[in-house]
């Protein structure tokens, strides 16, 4: 038995399928309102400046669209947090190119491009990010396949106690080209941003009690109310965060279990101030 | 910070597999590379290439990792008792309260550049190829976790250069939040066209060999390698610890994607941060293992971050004209050379260096230099502006 963490979810920031902004999945998140399907529309990155923004590719700008509507929900300054940005694969796209330009025989046909080998990093969209904002603040770029949004929530929550400020969580997906696709099908994009600070931060919009357990003990992983939903949760890393924000959404003392591991969950006790 | 025991570790680069061939290749001022021979690549430059991987066989439950850079992890954890010190680690603490987070930046992407080039005539790719066990970034963390039979938290950091130094930050959180007992940590990258062609079209790839603080320097040698350590709450009864993690620095540049900030005022934050978590002064440092690439603007960044935190007496140098630049892996085989350091009164001197660049300050080593040492600072920057620095303390 682990001991708690406490923590505050000061800010949420989410895009995924049929979810276009924390603000307008929130009752659908609640069950007020149904589920509609439609691709992900992501927001261009308005943070980023003009060279950076045509160099970043989709992994990027989903990463940062989050990671701004986070920090504008919470109202915090993103050059005072330190991040967490947490992905299963990282820009699928610009890998598939890279991949095709190398199987070519030695020559010049193999040259890869400088800026495709610059965003072939896993902390493509932290470093984007990073100078975008302002923050010299510590960020990490994590990965656990499936399990990346607990790896990267652990990774975030860890850090609260030693830190004055908040840390910006970033998880985020997106989709292979083919052929990898066929090997890792991954339906859509998508990203949840949350920003979160130590026990009795003010402002908070959920109070968390976190703790890391064998399943054993933790329990079966908590499935979303909504089946479609749920379908999405199953489908991408990063929407193994919706349980959580279904709890947030409905303001009601509630206990989620994600997924860490095949052998290890986050167990976490939700509150709201009245 | 709670300084947290590193009891074990190994060690597996181009000079050599285990800790022992490695003070002696340190000892001899040995160098690891060679022009670069991996399959058919047509580029000019040297590489720290690790013998053998093609040869090595992982255990039939294994067997559906299989690529380079965890084969590479295997070879690695047989050396130096590793195994033993693990098995005994999670006897004593639990299989689930010992962490396994390492370093990598291209894991076995090396697979899927194969894969593509059997691609079917539909472009389809091969069937044996086994995306979560090989390119995954997450391949290197669950292989291992595997390996070794840990249930703890587990997750591959990929910070670009600075991925493996990063992971002690994070084992060092876990231990002091109660979430863990032990850590495996460290990291591990394996050579690839991904980043021989990549650091080429960025012009880092040097045609000459890797010469660190040399005013004819013009770029890195790519190296492969593999370190791990093993970090406990504390040590078991009677066991004396290979060194000690006294301090972690992390911070972003926040300047520039594949260039350093050019006085490096992040990266001496990094620094001071790792210092402060030791709560050592500047003077009580006694080495720095530096990031060292060999890249015109690297060295000077980090030759000018040095200067504003340690100034210009500290005996400094690079260890990457030895083992290559091995990326994801980096800030782990320094750390663990750094061990080395500590344990044995070890300086190793910088190789390849000609001239010494009359425009760089800090007092950087050439030669071997042999003395007790209490406390080394080792430096891993990265793409993407993320710098991690650390401090080790001897036993």
């Amino acid at each position: 038995m682990s001991q708690a963490l406490e923590l505050s979810v000061l800010g949420v920031g989410l895009v995924g399928p049929g979810l276009p902004s924390w603000d307008e999945a929130q009752p659908v998140l609640r069950g007020e309102a149904p589920y509609v399907p439609a691709p992900s529309l992501v927001p261009p990155p308005q943070r980023l400046p003009t060279a950076e923004r045509r160099r970043a590719g989709a992994a990027v700008k989903i990463a940062l669209s989050v990671a701004d509507a986070a920090c504008s929900d919470s109202g915090r300054d993103p050059s005072n947090l330190a991040t967490v940005f947490t992905s299963s694969s990282g820009d699928g796209a610009n890998c598939h190119a890279l991949c095709e330009t190398l199987a070519h025989p030695p020559g010049p046909d193999r040259l890869v491009s400088p800026t495709r080998f610059t965003n072939s990093v896993h902390n493509a969209a932290a470093g984007y990010w990073h100078i975008a904002v302002g923050s010299h603040h510590a960020s990490t770029s994590v990965c656990a396949y499936d399990d990346s949004f607990a790896a990267g929530l652990i990774a975030a929550l860890v850090q609260l106690p030693g830190l004055a400020a908040p840390v910006l969580l970033v998880a985020s997906d997106t989709p292979y080209p083919e052929p990898l696709h066929a090997t890792r099908p991954l339906p859509d994009t998508m990203g949840v941003g949350l920003v979160l600070a130590g026990a009795g931060a003010p402002g908070a919009r959920a109070r968390l009690r976190a703790r890391l357990l064998p399943v054993a003990e933790a329990g079966a992983a908590t499935p979303c109310h909504d089946a479609a939903l749920e379908a999405l949760r199953v489908r991408i890393p990063a929407a193994r965060a919706l349980p959580l924000l279904e709890a947030i959404a409905r303001r009601r003392p509630a206990r989620v279990v994600l997924p860490g591991s095949p052998q290890l969950a986050l167990a976490i006790e939700l509150e709201f101030a009245p | 910070m709670i300084p947290l025991p590193i009891t074990d570790a190994t060690l597996t680069t181009a000079l050599g597999v285990g800790l022992p061939a490695h003070l002696q290749a340190l000892q001899a001022q040995r160098c690891g590379l060679r022009p670069c021979d991996f399959e058919d690549v047509d580029l000019p430059g040297w590489i720290g290439r690790v013998d053998g991987l093609e040869e090595v066989v992982l255990p039939e439950q294994l067997r559906a990792y299989d690529c380079r850079n965890n084969r590479l992890a295997w070879l690695a954890l047989q050396q130096d008792g590793f195994l033993a010190a693990v098995q005994a680690a999670r006897a004593r603490w639990g299989a689930h309260r010992v962490a396994v987070l390492l370093g990598t930046s291209t894991s076995g992407i090396l697979e899927t550049e194969h894969a593509y080039r059997r691609r079917d005539t539909g472009g389809a790719l091969p069937p044996d190829f086994r995306y979560a066990n090989t390119h995954s970034t997450a391949s290197l963390a669950r292989f291992v976790a595997e390996a070794l039979a840990i249930t703890g938290p587990s997750w591959v950091v990929s910070t670009a250069c600075s991925s493996s130094a990063k992971v002690f930050g994070d084992a060092q959180r876990l231990v002091e939040a109660g979430w863990v007992d032990a850590a495996v940590v460290g990291g591990v990258d394996s050579l690839c066209l991904t980043t021989l062609y990549g650091f080429h079209s960025l012009q880092l790839f040097a045609a000459d060999i890797c010469r660190p603080w040399d005013a004819q320097r013009a770029g890195v040698s790519l190296g492969e390698g593999a370190a791990f350590a093993l970090l406990q709450r504390e040590p078991a009864a009677g066991q004396s610890p290979l060194a000690q993690l006294l301090g972690v620095g992390e911070s972003s540049d926040a300047h520039h994607m594949s260039a350093p900030h050019p006085e490096g005022a992040l990266a001496a934050a990094a620094m001071r941060q790792a210092l402060a978590g030791a709560g050592l002064a500047p003077a009580q440092i006694d080495y720095i293992n530096l990031h060292g690439t060999g890249t015109p603007s690297n060295d000077a960044a980090e030759d000018q971050a040095v200067q504003s935190v340690f100034g210009r007496e500290l005996p400094c140098s690079s260890t990457k004209g030895a083992t290559g630049h091995t990326l994801g892996a980096a800030g782990g085989v320094e750390a663990v050379i750094s061990m080395l350091a500590l344990r044995h009164g070890l300086m190793p001197g910088g190789l390849n260096v000609r001239e010494r660049d009359p425009a760089l300050g800090i007092h950087y080593l050439q030669a071997n230099r042999t003395q007790p040492l209490r406390h080394v600072l080792t430096n891993s920057f990265g793409f993407g502006g993320s710098n991690a620095s650390l401090v080790l303390g001897a036993a």
